[in-house]
């Protein structure tokens, strides 16, 4: 191990509200909770010197309102750190978060920083998607993208139909319906062990019904079942295959994690979870954005020289339950279940936040770790919107000497 | 207005380490600006969440919270009827006593989580519990009060009796009398904490966090909160040295610190319910005294009718923009104005003196002034400098006034000195360039006469101290145009002046009144009374101010001058003071000096005062008084001086500092009976409370 290296030290999130006025957070401001996973990280780090932070780095989609005046940099205030913390926000979507921890990782690997916060936050119900954009008109009149596949549920609905023309396997309705239920039931297993209350954090909020504590992630429903899933309509194309049961939802959170130099660890006498070997971001056609995870994870097995088969656990936020099954017939994994793909389970059933969720895939990859000490190897991998895949690669080093 | 109505919300929180906790917000649905406030519909939402919790034996704890940034800032006192019989205001206490006491009686631990502002019946509900957390200042809970005294009421739903019992009747005397008759401080978060007012002082950012999570401790008995014993009796001295405090401030005039002083000491002897008892009954004594009355008119006045700058032409009628601003003179008030201009309006302002020294000693006075704010951290040391030595200039010339918006004069009073100072002004400013003056007596209209534009010229009188008094008596010329007025509003409502439009008549509006004061007080004393018994009467009435304590502090150089300005106007009315002249003769500059026995008046003073052998009961002496003040003030609504009572008492208590319980003056005349005696009728025919 080298101690220039970067590791995933700890991770903390908000739990996931639904995007409504009913949700937990319809009148909280994203920023403030990202101060509120902040403050939590701090005070389950009190041996970090937190005045050192080199970078307080979050993705976020949307940056303007509670998003915007570059909220990296505004959140080194409201969480109290002290001036001299730089900060930055960063916005590649989905993956938004993930790039944070990338591009954090980074600059511990160059030696330009020790201590990095590196976080991902959306709120949905504020910042709906693509709410006040202007895409170039260009993209449409000389037929770059069609304009439908600007809605995330159309290209879910292409990439079923896209797989076989590629010569990949089919993926059926059916499929993804079982693989939602399957995660959805993973998901309330785990919650119901306490698996998730030792990354989440409550936060009292203000709503218009008084305050209330957020305290579970509202996405998720108990006791679906596949003759319900059967039933749900298909918004996005008549007599199609993507349902809201097998999709995830519009969600608002926030995730932070903390990444350190292996010297800082050392001298600390800090442990960490794991260590970041590689990262990989590629693009792909936009109208199956979904599709992204695959090359993603092909380009950092290639540049880490690793093989699929070396991953023990990999943390796959499907969007759509179709990338995620795509994804496993590709990779040769078994169907309709595999215990190394999102074991406790996954975005369908907790909720996907857009630039939030890469980072959440860590927390819970490094939790996956410490309760499967054999595991040596695992992968976060996301799609991204208009067409990318995101993926790093980590090594379980819970428990051992830097 | 419309009526927000706050109501309690209940949620359960399902706490896994201490079961199921009522949290119970106070919110009334509007944004912060909009506070929580207790009233009738409430009191019921709070008693049916109090209905829930009792009857669930499942509830571990409640916590009580109100929305961001407002706890709850009491009782709507706009909404409060004097008019009600004192059976109803007698229920009004026990309404507030009743419902709180049911959270007391909870068998559950209680905390008040007060996040925000907290006054009057909010600070109350708060001691109803078992323990307080308070968010920290600045941002967390910055107001924190029981301001029932400066209304004229007493904390009537627990606060003198909770507090005492709690913290100690110090405490209590600081909060619910001091700070309310020192101009109604407030105190906020860190002094409620070391008051003992609260258990627990919790940064703003995880306020309600961090407070259920106390609350959870507390539940499980991980967390133990341990407070000082208080003793709640309140020694004799304690009591004799607050009782002349109040004296000292507000004399016979006002009654409310007094009962409130009683109701403290009263409760170390008394159970809770007893004290309780004694609090709705002074209240509802309170609630129908005239003084309550007086002080709702004013807070109303002050708070609501000012901010509407009554008087200014319609809003149709933009006024200039200031973006460079002259001052004529460099003295202490000169200089007090381009402090104020360049603050509030961060626009460079330019100071003329006739030499290089007066305006060096103006600059020297600025610079030690934002010296001092920035000392106290009210301002940056950069900004100070960049204000004291950038944007504050000096001059001997009329260099740099070219481009000025507005130019104010205070220069020496005398017309002539004005005209020609207007007149150089004429030559180098910019057309449409203002001209103020800070005149106290001289005549506007006379003053703008020569210029080719007299409509450029309006009257802007400040009051001394500038920094404390909030008034500035806007005074329209005969020609000034309707723009320079609206200009003239719009400056004052900049640098946070309350604007008075008065006529350009002798010594405009307060200085009137105060002159007819004084007027009044002189009769007196040259007719024969003893001097220090006419100051005394005088104050006893609840004047900030002795008179005699006034003159020196406006000086009786200054006395005589508008004196005499009010004697050219009518002579039979404003006599002038043959004592007060050869007072100003001999250079006085106190009336009042230090003697073996105490405070008495200049000796020399007195000889120099031609006195008859009449002898005057105090009574006589008030009545001759505010009869005299009567008079003077029906003459000045008849000739339009300014357009209604309000405006009479806007400007005596925001430019003289007449206190809220006599309403400015104008209540307290139809009160006491001496409006209908002195001409003839009331001043407020319709009541006090009806809307213009």
């Amino acid at each position: 191990m080298d101690l220039r290296d970067a590791y995933f030290v700890d991770g903390v999130r908000t739990w996931f509200g639904k995007s409504r006025p009913d949700g937990f957070y319809w009148t909280t401001r994203a920023d403030d909770m990202v101060t509120k996973v902040m403050k939590e990280l701090f005070r389950r780090n009190p041996t970090v010197p937190w005045d050192e932070v080199d970078d307080n780095i979050w993705g976020a989609t949307t940056q303007v309102g509670d998003q915007g005046t570059t909220m990296g940099r505004t959140t080194v205030f409201t969480a109290g750190l002290p001036d001299k913390v730089a900060g930055v926000s960063v916005d590649r979507m989905c993956a938004g978060g993930m790039t944070c921890q990338a591009i954090g990782a980074s600059f511990i690997m160059t030696n330009s920083a020790d201590i990095i916060i590196a976080g991902g936050v959306e709120h949905m119900a504020h910042h709906p998607m693509g709410a006040g954009a202007d895409p170039n008109p260009r993209i449409v009149t000389e037929k770059m993208v069609e304009p439908k596949y600007f809605n995330m549920g159309v290209t879910a609905e292409k990439l079923h139909d896209w797989m076989p023309e590629q010569g990949e396997q089919t993926v059926s309705k059916e499929e993804s319906d079982q693989y939602a239920l399957r995660v959805t039931n993973r998901y309330f297993e785990s919650l119901d062990k306490g698996y998730y209350d030792k990354h989440c954090v409550n936060m009292a909020v203000f709503t218009p019904n008084g305050w209330v504590v957020a305290n579970k992630d509202q996405q998720a429903r108990r006791g679906a079942t596949i003759e319900g899933m059967r039933n749900l309509k298909t918004p996005f194309k008549k007599a199609g295959k993507v349902t809201a049961g097998n999709s995830s939802g519009l969600n608002d959170g926030a995730c932070v994690s903390l990444i350190m130099s292996g010297a800082k660890c050392k001298e600390l006498g800090i442990k960490p979870k794991m260590r970041y070997i590689g990262g990989a971001f590629v693009g792909v056609d936009p109208t199956v954005m979904g599709w992204g995870p695959v090359p993603a994870t092909e380009k950092v097995l290639k540049r880490t020289g690793m093989k699929f088969d070396d991953l023990d656990i990999i943390e796959l936020n499907e969007a759509f339950a179709v990338q995620a099954v795509g994804f496993m017939k590709h990779f040769g994994m078994k169907l309709p279940e595999d215990p190394r793909l999102n074991p406790y389970g996954g975005t369908i059933a907790v909720g996907h936040p857009l630039a939030s969720s890469g980072v959440r895939l860590s927390m819970q990859l490094a939790q996956d770790f410490e309760m499967n000490p054999k595991a040596k190897y695992g992968l976060t991998t996301m799609c991204v919107g208009l067409g990318m895949g995101g993926a790093i690669l980590w090594e379980n080093v819970v428990g051992k000497d830097l | 207005m419309a009526k927000y109505i706050m109501t309690c919300k209940l949620n359960f929180y399902e706490s896994k380490k201490a079961g199921k906790i009522a949290i119970v917000t106070m919110d009334n649905g509007q944004s912060y600006n909009v506070p929580n406030t207790w009233g009738v519909e409430a009191f019921e939402s709070l008693n049916k969440v109090l209905d829930t919790v009792e009857s669930d034996p499942d509830v571990k704890g409640w916590l009580l919270v109100g929305k961001p940034f407002i706890f709850n800032v009491g009782a709507d006192i706009m909404s409060v009827d004097p008019d009600m019989s004192r059976d109803d205001a007698v229920q009004i206490g026990r309404m507030g006593h009743n419902s709180f006491k049911r959270i007391m009686d909870l068998k559950i631990p209680t905390l008040a989580a007060i996040n925000g502002a907290a006054m009057g019946g909010g600070v109350e509900v708060g001691l109803y519990h078992d323990y307080r957390t308070i968010s920290k200042s600045p941002g967390g809970c910055d107001h924190y009060a029981l301001p029932e005294c400066f209304l004229g009421l007493v904390p009537g739903w627990g606060g003198t009796q909770l507090v005492t019992k709690l913290a100690s009747p110090e405490v209590a005397i600081q909060l619910i009398i001091t700070n309310p008759l020192n101009m109604n401080a407030m105190s906020n978060s860190k002094k409620a904490f070391e008051m003992g007012l609260a258990d627990r002082l919790i940064e703003p950012a995880e306020f309600v966090d961090d407070s259920i999570k106390l609350l959870e401790n507390i539940i499980t008995g991980e967390e133990k909160i341990e407070r000082k014993k208080v003793d709640p009796k309140m020694s004799d001295d304690l009591y004799n040295n607050t009782k002349f405090a109040v004296l000292g401030r507000v004399h016979s005039g006002a009654m409310a610190p007094y009962r409130a002083l009683d109701l403290i000491r009263g409760a170390a002897d008394w159970t809770l319910d007893e004290g309780f008892e004694q609090e709705n009954q002074t209240l509802a004594d309170m609630i129908k005294s005239r003084q309550f009355l007086s002080s709702v008119y004013s807070f109303d006045l002050t708070q609501r009718r000012a901010k509407r700058l009554p008087g200014r032409p319609p809003k149709e009628v933009k006024g200039y923009g200031i973006n460079k601003i002259g001052v004529i003179g460099a003295g202490l008030m000169a200089s007090q104005m381009a402090l104020l201009f360049a603050q509030r309006f961060q626009c460079p302002v330019v100071m003329k003196d006739i030499k290089q020294e007066f305006v060096d000693k103006g600059l020297a006075y600025v610079r030690e002034q934002l010296g001092k704010r920035a000392k106290k951290g009210r301002m940056s040391a950069a900004d100070a400098k960049w204000m004291g030595e950038e944007l504050i200039t000096g001059t001997v010339t009329y260099d740099g006034f070219e481009d000025c918006d507005f130019v104010i004069e205070a220069v020496f009073e005398e017309i002539g000195i004005k005209q020609k100072v207007f007149g150089e002004l004429e030559e180098v400013c910019k057309p449409e360039c203002l001209f103020l003056t800070n005149t106290s007596s001289l005549d506007i209209s006379e003053m703008a006469k020569f210029l080719k534009d007299p409509s450029r010229v309006v009257g802007f009188h400040f009051f001394n101290p500038i920094a404390v008094l909030p008034l500035v008596e806007i005074i329209k010329a005969e020609k000034t145009s309707e723009v320079v007025l609206a200009t003239a509003f719009d400056v004052a409502k900049r640098i946070k002046k309350t604007p008075v439009l008065v006529k350009n008549a002798p010594a405009f509006l307060v200085n009137r009144i105060l002159l007819a004061w004084m007027d009044g007080i002189f009769q007196c004393i040259d007719e024969g009374a003893d001097f220090m018994q006419v100051d005394n009467a005088v104050a006893d009435l609840g004047f900030p101010m002795s008179p005699f304590t006034l003159a020196g502090l406006v000086g009786p150089a200054i006395a005589l001058h508008v004196q005499e300005t009010l004697n050219a106007a009518w002579p039979e009315r404003f006599p002038v003071s043959e004592g007060l002249k050869n007072l100003v003769a001999k250079g006085k500059k106190q009336l009042l000096t230090f003697t073996d026995t105490g405070i008495d008046v200049d000796p020399e003073i007195k000889q120099g005062w031609p006195q008859g052998d009449k002898s005057f009961t105090d009574q006589e002496i008030k009545d001759r008084v505010l009869m005299r003040v009567a008079q003077e003030v029906d003459l000045i609504l008849k000739e339009g001086v300014v357009a209604s009572p309000k405006d009479v008492d806007t400007g005596v208590i925001m430019g003289a500092g007449w206190p809220f319980f006599m309403g400015g003056i104008t209540p307290y005349l139809d009160q006491m009976g001496y409006s209908e005696k002195a001409c003839g009728r009331k001043f407020h025919p319709q009541g006090l409370l009806e809307k213009e």
